[in-house]
């Protein structure tokens, strides 16, 4: 679904990721650690075009995304993006908030956007908030707001950029309740997390990122249980 | 007679001279109509103005970006009434339009640089993360732009834009300059056929004053609607 080969990203002299070959079949979620600054967000704005690759290519369905030409719009709609900031429309009820690229991008009429929201609305159980601002919700609830928005608009696949960064501990579990819930209905999920739990009990495959190259790849056991590389076994004997 | 009589005999007599003799009052009410028909179409244009130079100074589009910088730069730099009077009587020297709207359109033209530095702020104010929500979405640039920062950012300038509006109808009592009979020119008139100046400035003050809390307390009426969304 995702083939990523030889994805290097530069910022002026800083050299982000460094030759990245990745493949994300369908159905499978990926979890990817790494200390800070590792490039492991980076590597997920790449994936949807937020940030330019300076070097490689990204295919999704067979369709090279990092080209000229291409249409950035219509890939992005295929790809659902979750924020650290959350990065709710603020001026925006919430329910106009899920609604209003559905409408935009004339995938949906109004009603059918609104019908589909109250359902999405349903799945995070904020139903009764439709009506509100972002203001009014707490910061778990403006991620799960977040996700509904990203699903309103029915993508192949889930990008998460550290969905729980940003929120009080107490939210926490409430997020990643409906990020399991996404992983069960087969979902394709790329998760950018600290959340080394989530990781252990969702993820098919973890990934651990450092200095922007995949140092280790497989799945939660092997990789938190048996890891190979030295990298890997120092930064995980720091986190858990 | 006390001196507090003499006073407010000379007081209703100039109050009599200025305005009510010879209908003058009239010259002011002409004079209203005369700020407030450049000061409407003035905004308008301004905004315009506005919107568009703030968009070129945003692009990434070196020429763009360019122009919009020249002319900023040209009208902050220049007195407006030499510019009113530049385009007046040279821009449209020949042109033979109504003289409110070329003072309307010198005036716009003015205020387009100021109000284009207030939107581009206001753009500028608005977290970047709101733009890559709107891309990630599928959105494109136009419509992010449109949808989700514009509004935002108006909301954040709101009251700057209203400063400037206040601003732009006090600046039109220089349109005298072009020959066009403003309240501050009707004022002009009632003063040179009375030779007393104190009636008619104040009443010049006076129409100011009120046409500007009018204004002040209907934008601030619109400012509350803006802000609905930020109730907790």
């Amino acid at each position: 679904m995702i083939k990523v080969k030889n994805l290097h990203k530069k910022f002026g002299d800083l050299t982000v990721l460094d030759g990245i070959d990745e493949h994300i079949e369908q159905g499978e979620v990926v979890v990817v650690i790494g200390p800070s600054g590792s490039g492991k967000s980076t590597f997920l704005r790449c994936l949807n075009l937020l940030e330019e690759a300076t070097d490689g290519e990204i295919y999704v369905d067979d369709q090279r995304i990092n080209a000229p030409k291409v249409n950035v719009n219509e890939v992005r709609q295929k790809m659902g993006m979750v924020f650290q900031q959350f990065n709710l429309f603020p001026h925006l009820t919430i329910m106009d908030n899920i609604t209003l690229a559905p409408v935009l991008l004339k995938k949906m009429t109004k009603a059918e956007a609104v019908k589909r929201g109250q359902e999405l609305l349903e799945r995070v159980n904020l139903s009764e908030k439709a009506d509100a601002y972002p203001a009014q919700l707490s910061g778990g609830q403006k991620q799960r707001v977040a996700i509904a928005r990203a699903l309103a608009m029915d993508p192949e696949i889930m990008l998460f950029d550290e969905p729980t960064s940003a929120l009080d501990p107490e939210m926490v579990g409430e997020v990643l309740d409906v990020m399991k819930d996404l992983a069960k209905s087969g979902m394709t999920m790329v998760v950018v997390t600290h959340e080394m739990g989530f990781a252990r009990e969702v993820a098919s495959r973890v990934l651990f990122i450092d200095q922007g190259k995949v140092m280790e790849s497989g799945t939660p056991e092997e990789v938190f249980g048996n890891p190979q590389n030295e990298r890997t076994k120092l930064f995980l004997s720091k986190v858990l | 007679m006390t001196g507090l009589q003499v006073w407010w005999a000379d007081f209703c007599g100039d109050f009599y001279s200025s305005f009510i003799r010879e209908d003058r009052y009239m010259l002011l009410v002409e004079g209203l109509g005369v700020t407030i028909k450049v000061s409407l179409l003035a905004i308008l244009i301004g905004i315009v103005i506005g919107v568009v130079v703030a968009l070129c100074n945003v692009s990434r589009f070196k020429p763009l970006k360019l122009i919009g910088g020249i002319y900023t730069d040209i009208i902050r730099g220049t007195p407006s009434v030499t510019q009113l009077m530049f385009i007046y009587f040279v821009v449209f020297a020949s042109v033979h339009w109504e003289k409110w709207i070329i003072a309307a359109i010198a005036f716009g033209v003015n205020s387009g640089a100021y109000v284009s530095e207030i939107i581009r702020a206001g753009i500028l104010s608005v977290d970047h993360g709101q733009t890559e929500a709107g891309r990630s979405l599928g959105l494109n640039a136009y419509q992010t732009m449109s949808r989700i920062v514009i509004p935002q950012a108006v909301k954040n300038i709101f009251p700057a834009l209203c400063n400037e509006f206040i601003v732009l109808i006090k600046e039109t009592a220089i349109v005298g300059y072009v020959g066009l009979m403003d309240i501050q020119k009707a004022g002009d008139f009632i003063k040179s056929a009375t030779y007393k100046p104190v009636m008619p400035l104040l009443g010049t003050a006076v129409i100011y004053y009120v046409l500007i809390k009018i204004l002040t307390l209907a934008l601030r009426q619109v400012e509350r609607h803006l802000r609905r969304s930020d109730i907790r």
